[in-house]
C-alpha cells in the first residue's frame, strides 16, 4: 500500500492491527471497527489508537470513541463509490480533529473531492500508485483551485472570493 | 445571407443570460484542462479504460454505438445568438454539421473524436459554455421552464435559481459519486413546463402567505425503466435554506440510495421501498443537524445572478398588434404558425415564438448548422439575440414583437423551419433510438418519422388538436414515452422490434404515468395503431376536450378495445 499525504507518497506511521493479534505496548495502531470499543476500554498508556471502519459505518456509533481516537480509516470498496466522501463530512461534523483516511482503489483525480469532504491522506494500492505517480496527485488537487461550494475544505471558495472582490 | 450579415444584427442584444465572471472562467478553462490532462493520461495508460469512464462521462462523452457521442450543456436552455453559432461552428468542424437538440435542453454530437473533445470543449469554454456534468452519477445540468421570464403565469422567473444551483452542484466534493445519475428541474409558473414531477428532485418557485419567496420540493420522480411521479417532501423552503435543504436530500442519499443494482440505484427507488415518511424524517434530522450558516443564502450573490436576467428593453406597445389578424388572413400558412406557435407573453405586443425542430418526416431535435446560424440571426433580427431549447426539443424565440411576426415566419419559412404544429401530434419527442444509442433495443427515429407522415396534414393535425406523442427505444425512457398522453416504447423481442404503447402519461402537476395498452406491435403497424387510438378519440371527445381528458372520463379499458379489434382484424399483434 501506498500513503498520499499533502502531495506525497510518505511512510506510514499506522500498523494494522490483525483482530487477533494483541495490542502492543506502545505504537500506533489501526483496529477493525468491531474491536474498538474493547481497544479503547483496555488502551495501553503509550499506544495510539486508529479504527478502519466501513463506509456504511453510522457516525453515531462512533462519537463517543472519536475524541480518544488519533485515526479514522474509512474504507472505499470502489472508487465510484462515494458513501465515504459523506461519511467523511459527518465525522468531521461530530467534531474529529485526528487524521481521517481514506482507503481504497480511489484515483488521482479524487483528491480535490477527498480533501474538500475532510480527508487528509489516501491509502491506495501499490499498483495504483504504480500507474498515478506524485506529480499526479499533484496535479489533480491543483486543477481545483477554487470551488463553488462553501463549507468544504478548499484552497478557495469562488463565492468567498467573489464577496472579497466585491468589497473592493 | 451570412451569418454575420451586419445588417441583420440588431445593437440591442442585451445580456439576457448568465455571464461567466472571472471565477466562473477560471473553473470551466480548469475543468478543460483537466479534461484534456485526463485524456493524455489514458491513452498513455496511467488510467484504465473503467478509470476513465467516470471522467469522461462527467465532461459529457459517451461512447455510443458507432462513435463517441458529447453532451454539450445549456444550462436552463437558454442560449444567446452567440452561443448558438458557436455550437454551428462545432458541429462543421468536429461533426457532420447537425446537432441534436434532447429533452433535457442539451445539444449532442453523435460524431465527435475522443482526440477533439478537449478542444471542443476549449471552443465552448470560449462562449462560456461547457459539457461539465452532462453524464455521470452526479448532479446533472439543471433544467428550467423554455418559458421562463415571459410566461404571463409566472411568479418569479426559475432561471437564477438554476444557475445558483448549477454552480453549486459543479465539481461538488461530496456529490460526484453518488449511487446514479441525479436530475434537478425548476418551475416558477402557475403551469409546469420543465416537468418537475419526473425528476429526481423538482423545485416549484411559490410565495409564502407573507409573500415571500420560497420552494415545495418533489422528490423521487423518474422515468426510465420504473417510472415514479416525484411526492412532496417539503411544501415550503425558505430561499434561505434551499442550499442546506438540497445538501440533506443529497446526504441521505448518497448514503442510503442503493449501489447494489443501477437499476434500483436512483433516488426514486429509495422514496418507494423506504416510503416518503422514512425519506423525509432521515432528510429533516440530517437538516436539523447541519450548519446551515455556511449555505445561508447571499442574498447579494442571487441578487447578482439574478440581474443577469433583467427583462431585455422592451418597447411600449399596444398589448394587441392590430395588424397581425389580417396578416393571419391574408397569409393562412402565417396564420396557423400564429395559432399553433406562437404563445402570449407577459409583456404587451411581444409574443413567444416556438420553432419546431420537426418538419414533418424529419428527426425530431436535429438541426444542421445552417439553421442554428439563421436561428441566431433570427434571434438577433426579432428577439434580443436570445434563444431557448425547449424540453420538446424545440427552439424558442422567446421576446418578438407581434408586428414582426410574418417577417420572422418568412425568414423561418424560407429555411424549413416554420412547420406550424408545436404541441400537435406531430410534434414528437423521440430519443435517438437504435440508430446511434448503444442502450436502445429498437429505432425510435423512423417511428416518428413515420407517425409524423401518417399525420403529415396540418389541417387535420389541427382537427386533432394538442397531443403529445414520445417515443423512447429502450425501458431508459429518454424520449420520456411513460408522460406522453400517448407513449411508445420500443422493445426487442425474439429479435424483431416490438412496440409497446401506452396511454394517458402528463409531465405536469398533473403527471401520472402512462397506462400499456396492450401488446406490442411491430414497427409497420405503429402509425396505424395510432391513428385508430386518434380516431377513436376524435369520436368520443366532447367539445374541448383534450385527448388526456377524453382517456380520463371514458377510461382505459376502452381505448384497449381499439387494440384488441385490430387484433381480431387479422393483424399479427
Amino acid at each position: 500500500m501506498a500513503l498520499i499525504s499533502d502531495g506525497r507518497f510518505v511512510e506510514d506511521d499506522w500498523r494494522r492491527l490483525a483482530d487477533e493479534e494483541a495490542l502492543p505496548k506502545s505504537g500506533k495502531v489501526v483496529v477493525s471497527l468491531a474491536r474498538v470499543e474493547h481497544a479503547l476500554a483496555h488502551l495501553p498508556e503509550g499506544v495510539s489508537l486508529g479504527v478502519n471502519v466501513p463506509n456504511t459505518t453510522d457516525p453515531a456509533s462512533l462519537a463517543l470513541a472519536l475524541p480518544r481516537l488519533g485515526l479514522v480509516e474509512i474504507a472505499f470498496p470502489a472508487f465510484a463509490d462515494g458513501r465515504g466522501f459523506s461519511l467523511a463530512r459527518l465525522i468531521r461534523r461530530a467534531g474529529f480533529k485526528g487524521e481521517l483516511r481514506a482507503s481504497g482503489r480511489l484515483l488521482a483525480d479524487q483528491y480535490a473531492h477527498a480533501l474538500g469532504c475532510g480527508f487528509d491522506t489516501i491509502e491506495i494500492p501499490d499498483d495504483l500508485a504504480e500507474r498515478q505517480d506524485e506529480s499526479q496527485w499533484r496535479a489533480a488537487r491543483a486543477a481545483h483551485a477554487r470551488t463553488y461550494q462553501r463549507g468544504y475544505v478548499a484552497p478557495g471558495s469562488i463565492l468567498d472570493a467573489r464577496r472579497k472582490a466585491a468589497a473592493r | 445571407m451570412t451569418a454575420h450579415d451586419p445588417g441583420l444584427a440588431r445593437p440591442n442584444a442585451p445580456t439576457t443570460t448568465y455571464r461567466y465572471d472571472e471565477f466562473d472562467a477560471v473553473f470551466v478553462r480548469e475543468r478543460v484542462a483537466e479534461f484534456r490532462e485526463q485524456v493524455r493520461r489514458r491513452l498513455e495508460g496511467s488510467l484504465t479504460e473503467d478509470e476513465f469512464r467516470p471522467f469522461r462521462l462527467m465532461n459529457g462523452l459517451y461512447l455510443q454505438l458507432h462513435a463517441y457521442m458529447l453532451r454539450v450543456a445549456i444550462p436552463y436552455g437558454t442560449l444567446t445568438a452567440r452561443q448558438m453559432r458557436r455550437l454551428a461552428d462545432i458541429a462543421d468542424k468536429y461533426d457532420r454539421g447537425y446537432g441534436h437538440f434532447t429533452t433535457r435542453q442539451n445539444l449532442q454530437y453523435n460524431w465527435p473524436k475522443l482526440v477533439d473533445t478537449p478542444d471542443i470543449l476549449e471552443s465552448l469554454a470560449g462562449v462560456e459554455m461547457h459539457a461539465i456534468q452532462t453524464s455521470g452519477n452526479c448532479i446533472r445540468n439543471v433544467t428550467a421552464d423554455h418559458f421562463s421570464g415571459v410566461a404571463p403565469d409566472e411568479i418569479e422567473d426559475p432561471r437564477p435559481t438554476a444557475e445558483f444551483l448549477r454552480q453549486w452542484s459543479s465539481a461538488h466534493p461530496e456529490f460526484s459519486f453518488l449511487p446514479r445519475k441525479f436530475k434537478i428541474a425548476v418551475t416558477g409558473a402557475d403551469h409546469d413546463r420543465a416537468a418537475i414531477m419526473v425528476h429526481d428532485i423538482g423545485l416549484r418557485i411559490l410565495k409564502s402567505d407573507a409573500g415571500e419567496i420560497g420552494y415545495q420540493v418533489v422528490v423521487g420522480g423518474g422515468l426510465g425503466r420504473t417510472p415514479f411521479v416525484g411526492k412532496v417532501i417539503r411544501d415550503y423552503v425558505s430561499r434561505d435554506d434551499l442550499l442546506a435543504y438540497l445538501e440533506a436530500i443529497m446526504r441521505v442519499y448518497n448514503r442510503f440510495g442503493r449501489r447494489d443494482n443501477k437499476f434500483k440505484a436512483r433516488i426514486k427507488i429509495l422514496v418507494h421501498e423506504k416510503g416518503i415518511d422514512e425519506v423525509r424524517a432521515a432528510v429533516e434530522a440530517e437538516f436539523a443537524a447541519m450548519d446551515r450558516s455556511v449555505f445561508s443564502f447571499d442574498p447579494a450573490e442571487f441578487e447578482r445572478i439574478a440581474a443577469f436576467f433583467t427583462p431585455p428593453p422592451y418597447e411600449a406597445l399596444p398589448a394587441e398588434s392590430a395588424k397581425l389578424r389580417t396578416q393571419g388572413v391574408e397569409h393562412p400558412a402565417f396564420g396557423n404558425f400564429l395559432d399553433m406557435n406562437v404563445s402570449p407573453h407577459r409583456v404587451p405586443g411581444y409574443a413567444i415564438v416556438t420553432v419546431s425542430l420537426k418538419p414533418i418526416g424529419g428527426i425530431p431535435g436535429d438541426a444542421t448548422s445552417q439553421q442554428m446560424r439563421l436561428l441566431a440571426d433570427a434571434s438577433e433580427r426579432f428577439g434580443f439575440g436570445e434563444l431557448r431549447v425547449s424540453h420538446e426539443q424545440n427552439i424558442i424565440l422567446p421576446h418578438v414583437k407581434q408586428d414582426e411576426l410574418l417577417d420572422l415566419w418568412k425568414l423561418l419559412d424560407g429555411a424549413g423551419l416554420a412547420t406550424a404544429n408545436a404541441g400537435l401530434v406531430s410534434d414528437i419527442i423521440s430519443c435517438p433510438g437504435l440508430d446511434y444509442c448503444s442502450l436502445a433495443t429498437a429505432r425510435s427515429i423512423p417511428i416518428a418519422q413515420a407517425i409524423s407522415k401518417r399525420f403529415s396534414d396540418l389541417s387535420r393535425q389541427r382537427r386533432i388538436g394538442k397531443l403529445g406523442i414520445k417515443i423512447s427505444g429502450c425501458i431508459n425512457a429518454c424520449g420520456h414515452h411513460h408522460v406522453g398522453a400517448i407513449g411508445i416504447l420500443g422493445l426487442e423481442k425474439k429479435g424483431q422490434e416490438s412496440y409497446q404503447i401506452t396511454l394517458g402519461g402528463d409531465p405536469t402537476f398533473s403527471a401520472s404515468i402512462g397506462e400499456i395498452l396492450g401488446p406490442g406491435v411491430s414497427a409497420e403497424q405503429v402509425p396505424d395503431v395510432i391513428e385508430h387510438i386518434v380516431d377513436f378519440y376524435l369520436a368520443e371527445r366532447r367539445e374541448g376536450e383534450t385527448f388526456i381528458e377524453t382517456w380520463r372520463r371514458i377510461g382505459h379499458a376502452r381505448f384497449k378495445d381499439v387494440l384488441r379489434r385490430e387484433g381480431e382484424d387479422g393483424a399479427d399483434i
